[in-house]
């Protein structure tokens, strides 16, 4: 299996990240190259064999039911970059030319 | 060609948790924006998810209450997607190990009983809002974030827009008597996404379906699935194709509009969440949990029937939902007669909660007073007439209906030995009526009653009174 | 104050008995760090007047003679959330950020009274073996500054290693506390996954990760580690097992340790003069009393792979949060919404963040999930298996730390692949949740060579007791590079 540039452009897109021409030629490259070093893994046989999601020892950690107050608001906006009245705010979804 | 149409539900409620299902910030409605929230909520660099334990409890009561197996050993995923209401870009959810599996759920339709079958339900975590203005800008407040959701996944065996609506009507009655939420379609705590497709009558595939996200009234679920099925029809009549899409279930029309056609599954990478260890549900927890499960809505309406000789469609009434149920139970425990109590909650009751436009928990009315006015009716303490006055006396405000009725003297006069003196004074007054008996004018004894009555302030009793005026006048 | 004349015990008696003020040590210790820190570039942030504040209150009040960090400076990893204290995790899109809530481990070294003297370089979000990959400054090896100091930690470890403090707190997710350690000739444990919480550890990858301490000598790391140990009811993976004192039972007895060497360790790609160090260390070893054996460790060499998937694949997860909105960097010129997320991220996210983001993402999507992903999460159940069986037999596995001594700035930057397998050796570790510890077991060419000693999961008593016996055997922790001012 190997990556090409339009792949690696999907991949992005799902990532929220953009290459330019140059950086995807070198992104893909690399991306290719860690991708045939991974498959290596394709030789071992894991028929049968369970994944390990969580290496602790714990289990049923589970947290009564009570609910503490919100932490003060003017702290969370601590680091907001755009806030009005108690409301973080983005630009909206769609831009003035209407597109999606 | 005749279709038949398949229907799939997808109902998401949020529970009555006091705390989110992954921090212990409140969940509370109405607030302030951003008041109800702390780090976790906010995904702050470090911070860390925690599982409430109610929530895994409340997911085994819905489980239960819909015959649902309930998974033993439970991971969380993750399910990465961004936008501004989702702040750690991933939503905290089962996509591996479903907190229940292979329930169903019997519907009612024009007299005809169906099990429509639940492939999953899976607890989740809430999105925050964002709200988007035409100043170019879109708000977001996380106050909702991190409530607690069961999403609960129907198999498509819904065939009509009708069955969807009974499939929707009872599963709110099923998932109100866990007690695990209010479902309020209204507030949003139950919102159900709509899957449509036709196929024809015979076909081993199911057609192409499309979606309704978020619908938050049964009204708009029936008749966006009606006009769905009817729209989907009519495109492969005319020799089209349904398209994989998201429509909207536009309100004014009564119509469906697209809003986007999908290209593909959405890539959601779902994966464990590693910031929580599994969870494993003992044989003594799950115990534990069906024994602390009330009793559901089926059950009480046989139990109605079968051991106080209610009318099925009163028993149906009750069980509406637990309050009623519960009140109902609770009056019966007082030592109120069950049909008496039953008239009373579906007529005078449900007359009330309807002009005041409140639920029953709102009123004045506890089960004990109203199962004492009824044992003042049925001991003729007080008139059925001075019974309305007792009851409007007890639902606005309360009052213990034996002592107000005492302290405003409405006791029902039923002694001898205070009536006949006050029918001899109203006789000696009224010949012409005692002419008319005489001469078998029935009627006249209306009318003495009505004297009597208002001598008596309305407090005679009148099976006392008709009784005693009859023998007087024959005597006279 | 020469810390490389002090260890936890003598500068604690001298901070008792008055005979140093926190004061002064806090001022020397900020003169120090910023004379050297020229040629290490170790800091990020200085702590300088919240550490003067602490230690003027320290000085009113008195040392506790119980509480043997009480006014000692410590360096923090910048990854590790501290309130009021600007944290970035080396990265541009961190770059003002003002924590508003502290790491448990930080909560629980203010309940010790110990100073956070700055914050330390690491590679971007701890994505890294070199600290090459920070967006703000390159930091050096205290012992050639043209050598790298290791990864992702590199800052801690210089500034440990160069004098600047006595000891410091970093992060390991494939090796990023021992691989720095071994390059800078110090002591770095990795605790079992689960023993110090995650709480304010800016996450990487969330099955991986571990805080852990940097000392000089073993027995400052295993007190250090009893400071920052125990359930945290705020992260769920944390671990309930009772917390023993580290640092009890250091009496260089090892006689009977039953010590195994996988063969893997020391074959293919490991250098001559590292293989020459460690088995020098197994003849110490067995002068000590211990016995050892060579055993195999068969999916070790899936190790690198296996944990470029898994860690690649939560840090896409975790590293989405990083988008703009809330706090952290926000691109300027943007029209909507897609603009703030790709604009911001793209400018401020450095190349190799951005690679491992992409190889997550990959690895997570729905075509090739069960042939990354779940793939390497079984491979990670063999590697399990591996150690449990070695684990069976044997207290303790011993090896390098790194197959190589530091390597020279800017050598392997732009080689991802060679980068990756230098953490061939730390990474199994991780993946197993196991605790590891590096130590000095010798030099090359003036550089300093890791002893990694691995122990079963909440076992870190006989590590530290293995690794006491062999410093008191050895005199590799007594050397002083030359910025310390000797030599």
């Amino acid at each position: 299996m190997a990556i090409n540039a339009e792949e690696v452009k999907h991949v992005a897109g799902l990532a929220k990240l953009a290459f330019s021409e140059t950086e995807l030629q070198k992104f893909t490259g690399q991306m290719d190259e860690i991708i045939k070093m991974v498959q290596q893994l394709s030789e071992v046989d894991t028929t049968d064999v369970p994944v390990t999601s969580h290496v602790t020892d714990a289990k049923n950690v589970l947290r009564p039911d009570t609910a503490q107050p919100g932490v003060d608001r003017d702290l969370l906006m601590k680091n907001v970059p755009d806030s009005q009245d108690g409301y973080i705010k983005v630009p909206a979804i769609i831009d003035e030319s209407g597109e999606a | 060609m005749n279709f038949e149409t398949t229907i799939g539900l997808e109902v998401h409620v949020e529970m009555k948790t006091n705390s989110k299902a992954f921090s212990p910030a409140p969940v509370k409605y109405g607030s302030a924006p951003n008041t109800n929230t702390n780090v976790v909520d906010w995904g702050y660099p470090g911070a860390l998810p925690t599982v409430n334990k109610r929530v895994i409890e409340f997911g085994m009561r819905a489980a239960l209450a819909l015959h649902c197996t309930v998974t033993r050993d439970m991971i969380f995923n993750r399910k990465n997607y961004f936008y501004p209401d989702n702040p750690k870009a991933y939503q905290i959810t089962q996509s591996d190990t479903p907190i229940g599996r292979h329930g169903w759920l019997e519907i009612e339709v024009d007299g005809k009983k169906k099990k429509v079958g639940i492939e999953e339900m899976h607890v989740e975590e809430d999105a925050g809002k964002n709200t988007h203005n035409p100043d170019g800008y879109s708000y977001v407040d996380l106050n909702r974030q991190g409530t607690p959701l069961i999403e609960i996944v129907s198999k498509p065996e819904i065939s009509s827009a009708e069955e969807a609506y009974a499939y929707l009507v009872k599963l709110r009655q099923v998932i109100q008597f866990t007690g695990i939420s209010d479902v309020k379609m209204e507030e949003g705590s139950m919102r159900a996404d709509v899957n449509v497709s036709v196929r024809p009558i015979g076909a081993d595939k199911l057609g192409i379906r499309t979606e309704m996200k978020n619908l938050n009234s049964f009204e708009h679920v029936r008749k966006g699935a009606h006009y769905e099925s009817k729209r989907q029809q009519r495109v492969l009549m005319a020799g089209g194709k349904v398209q994989q899409e998201t429509r909207r279930f536009d309100e004014a029309s009564g119509e469906t509009i697209l809003m986007r056609v999908k290209e593909g599954a959405s890539d959601y990478r779902y994966f464990p969440e590693p910031d929580l260890p599994p969870v494993h549900i003992s044989d003594e927890w799950l115990e534990e949990v069906r024994q602390s499960l009330p009793e559901m809505p089926e059950n009480r309406r046989a139990r109605y029937v079968n051991d106080w000789g209610l009318p099925e469609y009163d028993a149906g009434v009750l069980t509406q939902t637990k309050e009623m149920s519960d009140f109902f139970e609770a009056a019966v425990a007082q030592g109120a007669d069950p049909k008496l109590a039953a008239n009373w909650l579906m007529g005078e009751v449900n007359a009330y909660l309807n002009a005041k436009q409140i639920d029953l928990p709102e009123t004045a009315l506890t089960p004990v007073n109203l199962a004492t006015m009824i044992k003042l009716i049925e001991n003729e303490t007080i008139s059925s007439k001075i019974a309305k006055k007792v009851f409007k006396e007890i639902i606005t405000n309360g009052s213990e209906p034996k002592a107000w009725v005492e302290s405003k003297g409405l006791v029902q006069l039923s002694d001898p030995a205070v009536l006949q003196p006050i029918i001899d004074q109203v006789l000696d007054g009224n010949q012409k009526s005692i002419d008319d008996f005489k001469n078998g004018k029935d009627r006249a004894i209306g009318f003495l009653v009505g004297q009597i009555m208002k001598q008596t302030h309305g407090k005679a009793n009148p099976k006392v009174v008709n009784k005693l005026l009859i023998a007087s006048l024959k005597a006279r | 104050m020469d810390y490389f004349k002090q260890d936890l015990a003598s500068l604690h008696d001298l901070l008792v008995k008055k005979e140093v003020s926190v004061t002064d040590l806090v001022k020397e210790t900020l003169t120090t760090i910023k004379e050297r820190d020229q040629k290490l570039a170790a800091f990020l942030t200085l702590n300088e007047q919240a550490a003067l504040d602490q230690a003027a209150k320290l000085d009113q009040q008195g040392i506790d003679p119980a509480n043997i960090l009480a006014g000692i400076p410590l360096a923090i990893k910048d990854n590790i959330v501290t309130k009021n204290l600007r944290t970035t995790a080396a990265s541009k899109i961190l770059e003002n950020f003002q924590p508003i809530y502290d790491a448990t481990v930080m909560e629980k070294l203010a309940a010790q009274q110990a100073v956070t003297i700055g914050k330390t370089n690491l590679d971007e979000f701890a994505m890294g073996g070199s600290t090459e990959n920070s967006a703000f400054q390159i930091t050096k090896n205290a012992w050639d500054q043209t050598k790298v100091p290791g990864g992702s930690s590199g800052g801690s470890a210089a500034a440990v290693a160069g004098g600047e403090v006595l000891a410091a707190l970093g992060s390991d997710t494939g090796g990023s506390i021992r691989q720095p350690a071994a390059f800078n000739g110090i002591v770095g444990v990795k605790p079992t996954y689960g023993r110090v919480s995650r709480y304010g550890l800016i996450a990487f990858a969330s099955s991986l990760d571990q805080i852990g301490p940097f000392t000089r000598n073993v027995k400052d790391n295993a007190l250090l580690l009893n400071a920052i140990s125990g359930l945290d009811p705020h992260d769920s993976t944390s671990s309930n097992q009772k917390v023993p004192d580290f640092a009890a039972g250091l009496d260089g007895n090892i006689k009977n340790m039953k010590i195994a060497v996988p063969k893997e360790y020391l074959g293919e790609g490991i250098a001559e003069p590292v293989k020459a160090a460690i088995k020098q260390a197994i003849s110490t070893f067995e002068k000590l009393g211990a016995t050892v054996d060579e055993v195999s460790l068969p999916h070790s060499k899936y190790g690198v792979p296996v944990y470029y998937i898994i860690a690649s694949s939560e840090a896409s997860s975790n590293l989405q949060r990083f988008d703009g909105i809330r706090y952290g960097y926000r691109a300027q010129d943007v029209k909507n919404l897609e603009d703030v997320y790709v604009k911001s991220r793209s400018e401020a996210f450095g190349d190799e963040v951005k690679r491992r983001i992409m190889l997550g993402t990959f690895s997570l999507s729905a075509g090739t999930y069960d042939a990354f992903f779940k793939k390497a999460a079984q491979v990670r159940t063999l590697i399990c298996q591996d150690f449990a069986k070695v684990f069976a037999d044997y207290d303790l596995i011993l090896g390098p730390t790194a197959p190589t001594t530091a390597f020279g700035i800017g050598e392997d930057i732009d080689d991802p692949i060679t980068m990756y397998m230098n953490d061939i050796l730390t990474i199994p570790v991780n993946l197993a949740g196991l605790p590891g510890m590096s130590l000095p077991a010798g030099f090359a060419d003036g550089l300093p060579i890791g002893l990694q000693l691995i122990a079963n999961r909440f076992a870190e008593n006989t590590m530290y007791r293995a690794g006491y016996a062999f410093e008191q055997a050895t005199d590799f922790h007594k050397e002083i590079p030359a910025i310390g001012g000797q030599n």
